[in-house]
């Protein structure tokens, strides 16, 4: 084993790096914005308003990561009229499209997490709330979104992380994240433990550090529910 | 005190009789194991029903024909091919890889069976006619630790080109066929059978002259075998010189190609 190799090439790895950090940070912040209308729309009992983001949800979350990133990246770039259109200087950059993936597939996975949540509301808590002749909106707003936030909170940790590793796809389609870093580095050298290894570590740092912020997150945001000593 | 040492002696003289019998069958080459990549047509490729195919496949099993052993092809994506080598996944490379300098390093490399040179190709309207000054600021699309990479990048980088890195080159012709990128730098015979050849193509040709530089791209390509496997570069050669003698490589090349890319 030589990890000079992976010390000579630290650049890539730093570029790599950022490059991961930043695409998961926006795509996760976009999604979770995109997320909360299609949450409530999935917790409606209308059908209307229930049907399309159930399909949006279906789609997105039935399949691969990978198969929508081909999709948006290659599949559009096949169309004239994708090319003509005045999108085109955004779809074609590998960046955009491979963020646009990651924001869509989060979204959907994180309005799922959403309804969940908002289904699962003590019943009590939102007669009470109606009782005291709250609207519909501000019952929203108040009651039943924090509520849910806090207690999607743990399983929306699974999906931060669940997107960092899935990040891992970009390097497919020309973005130099921290595995595309890794490839460079095993093709150039012929060294894929130390180019991997390298790569998973940075991972696994970075995990680290995701779950220490939920776990102090959680800490503070069901402070009420801890038993009060002293 | 005699009996343990017996027993001592005896099975050193298993160990050694288990070692001789070891070299004495890797230097009998009965099976050689070829890895390719099946993505650079018309060189290697995937036919519809899965089979590997190509120029360089049928002068794999050409050679071994030649040298009366057993075939067996291997796919490997391009990225792991030297390690997958290393690795022992299969004893030889014939994936058109370029005879260089740096692979040397790690590989050895027979004698080359094919070469071709390197080519810039571009949309008609781009407007690129492959001069330094033309390509300032555009994209050119090369497939990962090629040689076209290696020269891209330290020729075409500085003059402020941008590089774009595929991992197989079919990805790269996608999308200089869709406009994400204005360029590609490949082997040109792949270009024009790939490419330029096929309907897509129709609105692209190459610009500038065909490139060799030997620093970059060697001495053409030739078949990637490990270290210390000495013995079946030999057999190779040999077998390369043969089917050369024996015209067998003359038939395989003009399924592909109407002119002779051995090059001399």
């Amino acid at each position: 084993m030589d990890f000079s190799v992976v010390l000579e090439s630290w650049q890539f790895y730093a570029l790599g790096l950022w490059n991961t950090v930043w695409m998961v940070a926006v795509s996760l912040l976009v999604g979770l914005i995109l997320a909360i209308p299609v949450g409530i729309m999935r917790a409606s009992r209308n059908p209307l308003i229930n049907a399309p983001a159930w399909f949006y949800t279906y789609c997105f979350t039935g399949t691969p990561l990978l198969i929508q990133l081909f999709l948006i990246y290659y599949g559009l770039g096949q169309f004239a009229a994708v090319r003509a259109s005045p999108f085109w200087f955004l779809l074609r950059e590998a960046w955009f499209c491979a963020l646009l993936t990651f924001v869509l597939n989060t979204a959907a996975y994180t309005a799922e997490i959403l309804r969940g949540a908002i289904q699962t509301m003590p019943k009590g808590e939102i007669e009470a709330a109606r009782a005291c002749g709250m609207s519909p909106g501000l019952l929203m707003r108040r009651i039943i979104l924090p509520s849910a936030f806090r207690r999607a909170l743990p399983a929306y940790g699974n999906e931060i992380v669940f997107m960092l590793h899935g990040s891992s796809i970009v390097s497919i389609v020309t973005v130099l994240d921290l595995t595309g870093a890794a490839r460079l580095v095993q093709s150039r050298y012929y060294a894929p433990f130390e180019a991997f290894i390298t790569a998973g570590a940075c991972y696994l740092a970075l995990t680290w550090l995701i779950t220490l912020a939920m776990r102090r997150l959680e800490r503070s945001w069901f402070a009420h529910l801890r038993p009060r000593t002293g | 005190m005699l009996k343990p040492r017996r027993t001592v002696l005896g099975a050193l003289a298993l160990a050694v009789s288990l070692v001789t019998l070891g070299t004495a069958e890797a230097k009998e080459w009965t099976k050689i194991r070829f890895g390719t990549e099946g993505a650079y047509a018309p060189f290697n490729y995937v036919t519809p029903d899965g089979q590997l195919a190509g120029f360089d496949v049928d002068i794999a099993y050409a050679l071994c024909e030649e040298l009366k052993v057993e075939c067996e092809l291997v796919q490997q994506d391009w990225d792991g091919m030297i390690p997958a080598l290393l690795a022992n996944k299969y004893d030889a490379i014939i994936a058109s890889m370029s005879i260089t300098e740096e692979r040397k390093k790690s590989i050895n490399f027979t004698d080359k069976y094919y070469d071709t040179p390197t080519r810039l190709v571009v949309h008609k309207d781009s407007g690129i006619d492959g001069s330094p000054e033309s390509l300032n600021g555009k994209r050119i699309a090369v497939q990962r630790e090629t040689t076209q990479d290696r020269y891209a990048t330290e020729n075409l980088e500085p003059a402020g080109v941008e590089i774009v890195r595929y991992a197989t080159g079919e990805e790269a012709t996608l999308d200089l066929v869709s406009g994400r990128v204005d360029a590609r730098l490949e082997d040109a015979v792949v270009l024009s059978e790939s490419l330029l050849k096929r309907p897509e193509g129709a609105d692209f040709q190459f610009v500038g002259e065909p490139i060799t530089e030997e620093k970059y791209f060697g001495l053409g390509a030739g078949i990637g075998v490990r270290k210390g496997d000495e013995d079946l570069v030999e057999l190779l050669n040999k077998a390369i010189a043969g089917i050369r003698a024996s015209g067998k490589y003359q038939e395989i090349q003009s399924k592909y190609f109407d002119f002779d890319v051995y090059g001399d």
